[in-house]
């Protein structure tokens, strides 16, 4: 759905490589984690707390919380305010986070 | 000229609830809101359907709140046969915290007044640390203990005044927004309602205006000295459920959001926040469940309570303009049911409940007292 524009800056095209669901994305340095996940062709990163509708990144601004990830096992992560860093674990949100 | 049976003055959860009520029996009743410029207390509460602890200065008060809780699981049940709209209320009881055995022995000694005061019907258990424990696995470890009431619920205030605003609709209501009412006075038999750029008429009308009704019922023979009384609370990220039952200042709601306040701040009609004290209500709030340490805030508001001087609902019908009604309280959500379907009935002609008939606005009137 989504695909790259050429940057003029060929410095920044620097990969990154991370793990969504245990699968390798090849992302770019200084992808945002739901920009990267988009990039390579994930539209749903989550399932809502109160009906299990999927639901993937959206405002890319950090308001609709839509983007919601769990980051090297932090949950409920906004996937659009975080940058992609090498080796990094991505996971879908399933629901309502647990605590502790 | 269309004039309704009954005016309403204020669509915020006790004019609502009484405007149902009245709807429902088959009234015309108009419902007035003034907009998303008025305070909104509604909006802005917590959500509590609280019987423990409440009325140790006058029981009726407590009696008033224990029927209203009695009659919650049939308006929540009549209106979303009605609306379609669950308030998700629920009454698995609910806790209050203590951390000291002192604390522990007061709570104690009040609840077990007011039970002899309301001749046995309120009842309440207290709980060791561990007793709690079992019914809150989270809990910390520095609460001592806690009294638990199976009087005590919670629901979403949102969707409540929600629920009630489409029940008043699908009984024949009449909603009225988006303008304030800068007069109200008698005109031959019955009221006319001043509002922008109308009148409404009616042969009946109840202030329900919140803050509001402090400048309106005057204009009736009415007087409602109301304070406004700031509380702040903070919503968390929406997590599996934690929390089985509400405590005074902690509930998770039927989306998993775990909501954190009861501030009390005397601010004037300032509706924000203040860092110092949403910080005080959050560690107050991780002291009762450490795991929250670990969560997420995502929104934090302020609301105005509306207040008496003595904090209890004032109730009170006109002896110079008959037909003209006051209702104010900050317990809109606990009292909904009894707003609905017992005040409402007083309101269409039937007799006083005899539980609210302390709540006159004579006791704030000083008092003079006799040499003996």
């Amino acid at each position: 759905m989504f695909k790259r524009l050429p940057l003029p800056d060929t410095s920044a095209q620097k990969s990154v490589m991370v793990y969504f669901d245990g699968q390798q994305v090849t992302a770019r340095d200084g992808d945002t984690i739901a920009a990267a996940l988009l990039a390579a062709g994930v539209e749903a990163c989550r399932t809502t707390p109160v009906s299990g509708a999927p639901r993937g990144p959206y405002c890319m601004m950090g308001v609709c919380f839509e983007c919601l990830v769990e980051v090297d096992g932090v949950p409920n992560v906004q996937g659009c305010q975080i940058l992609v860093k090498d080796g990094m674990q991505i996971r879908s949100q399933h629901g309502a986070r647990r605590l502790g | 000229m269309k004039t309704y049976d009954f005016a309403i003055v204020g669509g915020g959860l006790v004019g609502s609830a009484i405007a149902y009520g009245l709807a429902k029996a088959g009234h015309r009743v108009s419902l007035l809101d003034e907009g998303d410029v008025a305070y909104r207390a509604s909006r802005g509460n917590f959500g509590l359907v609280w019987v423990q602890g409440k009325g140790l200065e006058i029981p009726c008060y407590s009696h008033w709140s224990m029927s209203s809780a009695s009659l919650w699981p049939s308006l929540t049940d009549e209106l979303l046969e009605l609306t379609g709209v669950a308030t998700q209320h629920q009454a698995p009881g609910g806790v209050h915290l203590c951390y000291s055995r002192k604390e522990m022995e007061l709570r104690q000694a009040d609840l077990a007044s007011l039970v002899k005061a309301t001749g046995g019907q309120f009842d309440f258990t207290m709980l060791d640390h561990q007793q709690l424990r079992e019914m809150i696995p989270e809990i910390g470890e520095s609460v001592t203990g806690a009294s638990w009431s199976r009087w005590d619920g919670h629901a979403n205030p949102l969707y409540l005044l929600r629920a009630l605003h489409a029940g008043f609709l699908r009984c024949g209501g009449t909603f009225l927004p988006g303008s304030r009412v800068h007069r109200v006075h008698q005109s031959g038999g019955s009221f006319v309602i001043e509002r922008d750029e109308e009148r409404v008429h009616a042969a009946r009308v109840v202030l329900a205006a919140g803050l509001g009704n402090r400048r309106l019922a005057t204009q009736v023979g009415l007087h409602a000295p109301l304070i406004p009384n700031r509380g702040e609370i903070l919503v968390t990220e929406r997590m599996r459920p934690l929390l089985n039952l509400p405590t005074t200042y902690l509930r998770q709601t039927g989306e998993g959001s775990i909501l954190m306040g009861d501030s009390h701040e005397d601010v004037g009609f300032d509706e924000g926040t203040e860092t110092p004290v949403l910080s005080s209500i959050a560690q107050r709030a991780v002291r009762a469940l450490p795991a929250l340490a670990n969560t997420r805030v995502v929104r934090t508001w302020g609301a105005l309570r509306v207040m008496t001087p003595d904090g209890y609902p004032l109730y009170q019908a006109s002896l110079t303009h008959p037909g003209a009604f006051v209702a104010c309280c900050h317990s809109g959500v606990t009292l909904a049911a009894a707003h609905a379907k017992r005040l409402a009935p007083w309101i269409a002609g039937d007799t006083l409940p005899s539980e609210i008939a302390p709540f006159t606005a004579e006791r704030f009137d000083v008092q003079t007292v006799t040499p003996a």
